[in-house]
């Protein structure tokens, strides 16, 4: 303590909020606000029933019902853990970036002048918007039966390892890209500059297999790529593995891909928290 | 012994690339007080509150609230502060009680006495019965009442308030004043506040008028009612330009042109009215007599009266804001 904060009227040196606390509050109060408005949640997973029901139908039908290269898997199954991450990937960047909004108009503003660690409100900002988005991927898991995949216990707690990975990775991402912004203007730009490129390139809703050589490029730059393949090759098993991840005609490990995620969330986060320190 | 100011500012400067917001402010603030800033949209208030409140570092000058030094230890400061912005910064999914109850966590306030204090601040601002209704389907007023209450719920020695009454209807603006009062009273608190409605300015102990990012008067709301010589007249003439020029020939004095009508100070409004009436040869349409107000001081201290200015990327926002319901979308 300063001497010129001693001298202020009489005031007691305060406990102020501890960094886990803090990541506590600011998830918590994401969990919270998710719960309570269900209906959103219902209306978010209508997307991925579209791509799954009417585009996997469609297209499976006018590439006469089976992915030629993956042998055996139907394209309805093959987009199946596409559409899941997808809808992962929406929601976590998403999430990440309500922030912009809720700083301007919303409790952001409270906790970011708050004598609390920035550093751990973008945690719990970060964590929250995981949360989120990853029940909405694991309540997708519920429809495997209905495109013809089943999984064990095993697969799903493996699933459930990935997608936390890619939630997470992808919140981080959406948090950083906040970080920055200073106004909702920018999003359009984000949504088709960013994200929807990110999305296409990602083998969501094609192989990563056999394209032309700046497209393969751009695809293994792709961090959601990294994230999506392992949660296919864990649903389809065996029958995927023709369309698994190649680097330089070797197939990238599971194990691998998830450390490239989770190492791309880590650096997002940390950028994050670092902007989140500036101010003007 | 005189107590040590709770804010004090010395030649606080802001400038963003070219522009300067502010341009060298002084100004203290004593325990206690309810300090009023006043001015235009652009006069630099929020950016000087923002400064206090640790959200924008200073280009130049001093600034210590609570006697610390806002840029060497932000988070102490923050820590004895409480804020109320000019957007509502509650959290509308959850309760105003959940509300309270976060932000009683994030400052660190000990369980037990989180609940005994929100109790209490709920009963001040009247919000008790609506405690466990989500902040979603509270009135413009009832947010700002949740926000004084908020802002004060830790203790801070300062709470400041970003124009706190803009967009309320004038009978809400009045009730948040009396919640403030009430506030100060209770707590000991000293107020901070920005505005740009002149009329609230009367609620305050002392004043200073800002324009153009410098202080332009500081005081009492008296002392610088004084400052305009005496009565004001204001005539709506068919020809303002002729009248001026006669005015100035046969009273000797220059009327101030605002909006196409004269404004006129005289020391006896009483008297000079029926002899300006009669023998001014312009026909008259209207005339008022009225003791000074602050806007009064306002034209004469800047020349310009307080209007409204050009919106920022930040209004559109702010607008957009509005159309969801004041943001209750969030």
């Amino acid at each position: 303590m300063t001497t010129a904060a001693m001298s202020a009227s009489g005031s007691v040196p305060r406990a102020r909020g501890s960094i886990p606390r803090t990541i506590y509050i600011v998830w918590w109060r994401d969990v919270i606000r998710f719960w309570r408005d269900r209906a959103r949640l219902l209306a978010s997973l209508a997307q991925p029933l579209l791509y799954l029901v009417i585009f996997g139908s469609g297209l499976s039908s006018a590439l006469g019902g089976g992915l030629g290269a993956a042998g055996g898997v139907s394209y309805t199954q093959f987009i199946y853990p596409g559409v899941i991450s997808m809808s992962v990937l929406f929601s976590a960047i998403f999430g990440g970036m309500s922030i912009v909004w809720d700083r301007e108009f919303g409790f952001m503003k409270e906790l970011l002048v708050a004598p609390i660690s920035r550093s751990a409100v973008a945690i719990g900002k970060t964590l929250g918007s995981a949360t989120q988005s990853l029940v909405q991927g694991v309540i997708l898991l519920v429809l495997a039966p209905f495109v013809g995949v089943t999984f064990t216990v095993a697969t799903f707690l493996e699933l459930l390892g990935l997608m936390v990975v890619l939630a997470f990775g992808l919140s981080a991402f959406g948090v950083a890209i906040a970080s920055r912004m200073k106004s909702m203007q920018g999003f359009q730009v984000v949504m088709n500059f960013l994200m929807m490129p990110m999305f296409f390139l990602s083998g969501a809703l094609f192989p990563l297999v056999g394209l032309p050589l700046w497209m393969t490029v751009l695809t293994r730059l792709d961090p959601a790529s990294y994230g999506i393949d392992p949660i296919r090759r864990t649903i389809l098993g065996q029958a995927a593995e023709r369309t698994a991840m190649t680097i330089g005609d070797q197939i990238v490990p599971i194990g691998i891909e998830a450390l490239i995620v989770l190492a791309f969330g880590l650096a997002m986060l940390a950028f994050a928290a670092r902007s989140f320190q500036h101010r003007d | 012994m005189t107590q040590a100011p709770v804010v004090e500012v010395r030649g606080l400067q802001k400038r963003y690339g070219d522009i300067e917001a502010v341009r060298g402010i002084d100004l203290s603030v004593q325990p206690g007080e309810i300090f009023g800033f006043l001015g235009p949209n652009g006069a630099g208030k929020t950016t000087t509150i923002s400064i206090l409140c640790t959200l924008v570092r200073k280009t130049a000058g001093d600034a210590l609230v609570a006697g610390i030094d806002v840029d060497k230890d932000p988070s102490g400061v923050r820590a004895r502060i409480g804020l109320v912005f000019q957007d509502p910064s509650l959290d509308a999914q959850l309760t105003g009680r959940e509300n309270l109850e976060l932000h009683g966590q994030i400052y660190g306030v000990p369980s037990a006495l989180r609940k005994r204090r929100i109790a209490e601040l709920l009963e001040v601002v009247e919000l008790t019965d609506r405690a466990d209704s989500k902040v979603m389907t509270y009135s413009g007023g009832m947010k700002r009442r949740l926000e004084i209450a908020r802002g004060v719920l830790h203790h801070p020695q300062v709470l400041f308030l970003d124009e706190p009454t803009l967009g309320l209807d004038p009978q809400t603006r009045k009730h948040i004043w009396e919640y403030l009062h009430a506030m100060r009273k209770r707590e000991g608190i000293t107020l901070f506040m920005t505005t740009h409605y002149m009329d609230e300015a009367e609620y305050c102990d002392r004043i200073a008028i800002s324009d153009k990012g410098q202080i332009a008067a500081l005081g009492t709301p008296g002392e610088l009612k004084s400052k305009v010589g005496g009565d004001v007249i204001t005539v709506t003439v068919a020809d303002p330009r002729a009248a001026a020029a006669e005015i100035a020939q046969r009273f000797a004095m220059t009327p101030l042109m605002d909006d196409g009508s004269l404004r006129l100070e005289v020391p006896d409004g009483a008297a000079f009215l029926p002899r300006l009436v009669r023998e001014l040869s312009v026909p008259v349409d209207t005339v008022s007599l009225r003791r000074p107000s602050l806007d009064d001081v306002f034209l004469k201290l800047t020349g310009h009266a307080i209007r409204a200015e050009g919106g920022s990327q930040l209004d559109g926002m702010r607008n957009m804001a509005r159309m969801f319901g004041g943001g209750g979308r969030r």
